[in-house]
């Protein structure tokens, strides 16, 4: 008899490679349908062009080849775990997303903590005095915050704390040239980060705030919860022991959902900050036909997603012991 | 306390006494006095958007490239304000009189980064290898170059089959770059290595290249030019977002941004600051020209009196004052001003006329209908930002006073390419395309009807075909005279201003911001391409 946990973490990984193989191939074939192709921008953003000039263009890209022939390759490459070069770029598709991967997880990363922390217990205070002003305050903040466009924020922040007050840098991720190491570079990067990273934190913030609250009234009404005030528990013991806990699955799952989108998520914010990341790369391979690069990021996406779902399903059962892996 | 503290600043002996010296002279004539000479140091933070595809501008002649490569490459002249050339890496030439020699002397001394001699045998490979071959832009001018001797180092000669007189006005060092050979003959040259970390005979050193973030450069400290170049480095940021460029601007994290860097509402703001200055000058090399391209082949637009009545209904006073924040001025013709030899100020004129606009498409037999619309046509805009867009939603509250309906239609730049040059589904496109200093560079390759069906951006978009003219365009091509070839060109501005496939709007002023504190920024035509090797901090930047 094989264990629950085997199987479950076994199917899940046929799962994964049917699931992400049929995104590969769909992608493959919409991102053709877009007018233009790679040769097409090069030679317009040159200004002038030959047809020779495009014909090598084509060649060099592999542009030259019919369909079929491009996706047996593409699929080949896939296959191997190859995925393949940016000739644009002139990086393999893989280097290129390692080089920017680690300044989005940390921007995801920083931004997500927050909003899930802050909104998270903005959440609880509300729910705790739902009616009341404080509550409607919380609302009110985590509505408008929700309501501003992204861009608009960061650079109400930008002029604000770097422009006027001078406090932190207007973009990027580090000083240029300043050879910074160890605890220095930390906090470089940290001065960096800060404006981006509760830009999009506050933006994130108010979905966590309404669900907590949501979902904290809704088990505040559940019979256990009567039973422990029958029991003559504290009501903070009550809050944070029973009915927290089990607010947290919705929270959890909306969790997973933004974890599944860290990859392109942020297109805005790094743009606005000229933060290095993956959204910015894949939102210019769009713009730009680089199909081998936005093919690229779009698969690891589709990666990221079905991992963090199964992990998500996982921690369900660690929060709630009543639902099983099956 | 103000001079104790620029005294500190000061290193050598012989500097600090010709401040002091300039202290005690008290309140000279003007401030620009042999004591404030260029001082060495400091580092400069440009702006370079959107972020280069390549380093090297020997296949790819996009603007990003070339601001970088500029400073990295020399070529064998630079053009002066007046666009005539200057000596560079060659030190003299010679047109023989029939136009069929050209004979160059170079720089002896001169080392690749990687301390490699340059020699004309540099020239040679470049000029057989890059020019001829895959340059965007000079494959016309050099392909009637049979050709190229190198009886010494220094010395190159060109013996060309026919004459080819545009060659002197592309030799700058994004025109036709100079490539080192030793790196790049026997490989694949689109391919090579160093096309994204190039080595030049230039100013500046390129060091790195963090995707996304930045392109750093350092001083070449074995440059020719004695004492130059005066900054120690050169960082080009990437700053994909319009705003955060211009409070990066304002904040002066950046000292230096080309090519409109900011909206015109932002330069206007910034310009008021004292901490920065706006300049128009250093593009008289590109010499851009703003047009609108009639699909000759529309129903409506086939009939020259339709093109002509549109241009009598645009005010492009109006249109380079309010669109275009007075960074345009009307263009007469498609050969801009600044091209002093060329342009002909005698062509078919369109001043604003609605009285007469209505009347030639009375005359072609569109009338109003009921509704007041004779008929609609579709209007693409270059997808290069808003300032298009705005000089479309002009063009569609302009036209409907003369009946004319026009849709607007957004895309983005590889749709808008496919559309206009490869299926040719559009009625009225806008672009803007450079004249460059000799109009068989940039302003020929609108009307040639030789390039018709060869779906490639950027040529003859409006389907004109015009037997005369393309019979001028190849006179010129290969005319020796230099007489002869600027009346063949004023002869096909009289007939491409009459005939009206292409209508030049504006000759557009694009424009710099750089900090106050940095001096001899612009001293070139082709500066916004050009090295900045003559920049010099008056007071060093912050950095950021």
């Amino acid at each position: 008899m094989i264990p629950v946990s085997v199987r479950f973490f076994g199917r899940r990984a046929l799962q994964l490679v049917i699931v992400v193989l049929g995104i590969a191939i769909t992608n493959f074939f919409l991102l053709r349908l877009a007018p233009g192709d790679a040769a097409q921008v090069l030679a317009g953003e040159a200004g002038s062009a030959t047809p020779e000039y495009l014909a090598a263009l084509r060649k060099q890209f592999g542009l030259d080849q019919p369909l079929p022939v491009q996706f047996a390759l593409y699929l080949r490459n896939l296959l191997s775990l190859n995925l393949g070069f940016s000739f644009r770029q002139g990086l393999p598709v893989l280097e290129l997303i390692a080089q920017r991967l680690p300044a989005t997880l940390l921007l995801m990363g920083t931004s997500i903590t927050f909003a899930l922390l802050v909104g998270s217990a903005m959440g609880v205070a509300a729910a705790r005095r739902a009616g009341r002003a404080t509550d409607t305050v919380i609302s009110s903040i985590a509505l408008l915050f929700y309501a501003t466009p992204v861009f608009w924020t960061g650079i109400m922040l930008i002029v604000v704390f770097s422009v006027w007050l001078d406090w932190l840098p207007v973009g990027g991720m580090t000083s240029i040239e300043r050879g910074y190491t160890g605890l220095a570079y930390l906090k470089d990067v940290a001065a960096h980060l800060v404006i981006p990273a509760t830009t999009l934190g506050l933006f994130f913030l108010a979905v966590y705030t309404r669900l907590m609250r949501a979902a904290m009234i809704d088990v505040q009404q559940q019979d256990f919860v009567r039973t422990a005030v029958a029991k003559g528990l504290r009501p903070g013991r009550i809050a944070y022991r029973h009915v927290v806990r089990n607010a947290l699955l919705p929270v959890l799952t909306m969790l997973g959902v933004q974890v599944g989108a860290v990859l392109g998520g942020a297109v805005l914010v790094e743009t606005v900050f000229s933060w290095p990341g993956l959204g910015r790369l894949a939102f210019e391979a769009l713009f730009q036909r680089d199909l081998n690069l936005l093919l690229g990021i779009l698969l690891c996406s589709s990666v990221v997603v079905v991992l963090a779902n199964a992990a998500i399903d996982f921690l369900y059962t660690v929060l709630d012991p009543r639902i099983e892996l099956s | 306390m103000k001079l104790f503290r620029a005294i500190s600043f000061q290193t050598s002996l012989v500097a600090r006494l010709s401040v002091l010296l300039a202290a005690v002279a008290v309140l000279p004539a003007t401030p620009a006095c042999a004591a404030d000479g260029p001082k060495r140091g400091g580092t400069l933070t440009a702006i370079v958007q959107p972020e280069p595809v390549t380093l090297t501008p020997a296949f790819n002649t996009a603007t990003p490239t070339q601001i970088v490569a500029g400073n990295i490459f020399d070529g064998l002249v630079y053009y002066d304000p007046a666009l005539k050339p200057q000596p560079s890496l060659a030190t003299e030439w010679k047109v023989a009189e029939d136009g069929l020699t050209i004979s160059f002397n170079l720089r002896k001394g001169v080392k690749w980064h990687d301390g490699k001699p340059f020699s004309s045998a540099d020239v040679k490979w470049s000029l057989e290898n890059v020019w001829k071959t895959i340059h965007p832009r000079n494959k016309a001018i050099f392909e009637n170059v049979a050709t190229v001797d190198t009886p010494d180092d220094n010395t190159i000669i060109l013996h060309l089959s026919k004459p080819s007189l545009p060659i002197l006005s592309v030799l700058n060092a994004v025109g036709a770059p100079i490539l080192p050979k030793h790196l790049y003959e026997g490989t694949d040259i689109l391919n090579n290595a160093y096309n994204n970390k190039p080595v030049g005979t230039g100013a500046f050193v390129f060091k790195e290249w963090k995707k996304g973030e930045y392109i750093l450069l350092e001083r070449n400290p074995d440059y020719w030019e004695p004492a130059k170049p005066y900054l120690d480095k050169v960082i080009f940021r990437i700053i994909p977002d319009a705003a955060a460029r211009a409070a990066a601007i304002e904040k002066g994290e950046v000292q230096y941004a080309t090519f409109n860097p900011v909206s015109f509402r932002e330069v206007e703001r910034l310009a008021k600051l004292p901490s920065l200055k706006v300049d128009t000058r250093g593009y008289d090399w590109l010499s851009p020209v703003l047009y609108l391209d009639f699909n000759v082949e529309n129903q409506y637009l086939k009939d020259v009196r339709v093109r002509q009545a549109i241009a009598f209904a645009l005010d492009k006073e109006a249109l380079g004052k309010v669109v275009w924040y007075g960074y345009g001025k009307p263009a007469v013709s498609p050969v801009p001003t600044a091209l002093t030899a060329f342009h002909d100020a005698s062509v078919p004129k369109y001043p604003f006329d609605l009285k007469k606009a209505e009347a030639l498409l009375d005359e072609a037999g569109f009338r109003r209908g009921p509704d007041g619309v004779r008929f609609t046509l579709h209007h693409d805009f270059l997808p290069y930002g808003d300032d298009y867009k705005r000089t479309g939603e002009y063009l569609k509250q302009a036209l409907k006073r003369v009946g004319i309906e026009i849709n607007i239609r957004a895309q983005d730049t590889a749709a808008f390419i496919k559309r206009v040059y490869a299926d040719r589904d559009f009625d009225i496109s806008s672009s803007y395309n450079g004249a460059f200093p000799d109009p068989q560079i940039g302003v020929v390759r609108e009307y040639w009807s030789g390039w018709l069906g060869s779906k490639t951006p950027w040529t003859n978009g409006s389907g004109y075909r015009n037997a005369e003219v393309d019979g001028l365009i190849q006179a010129a091509a290969v005319e020796g005279n230099p007489k002869k070839r600027t009346e063949d060109f004023n002869r096909f501005q009289q007939i491409v201003q009459r005939d009206l496939p292409t209508l030049p709007l504006l000759e557009l002023r694009f424009f710099t911001l750089h900090s106050s504190a940095l001096k001899d920024v612009v001293l070139q035509a082709d500066q916004s391409y050009g090295s900045l090797k003559n920049a010099w901090f008056d007071q060093a930047p912050a950095q950021n």
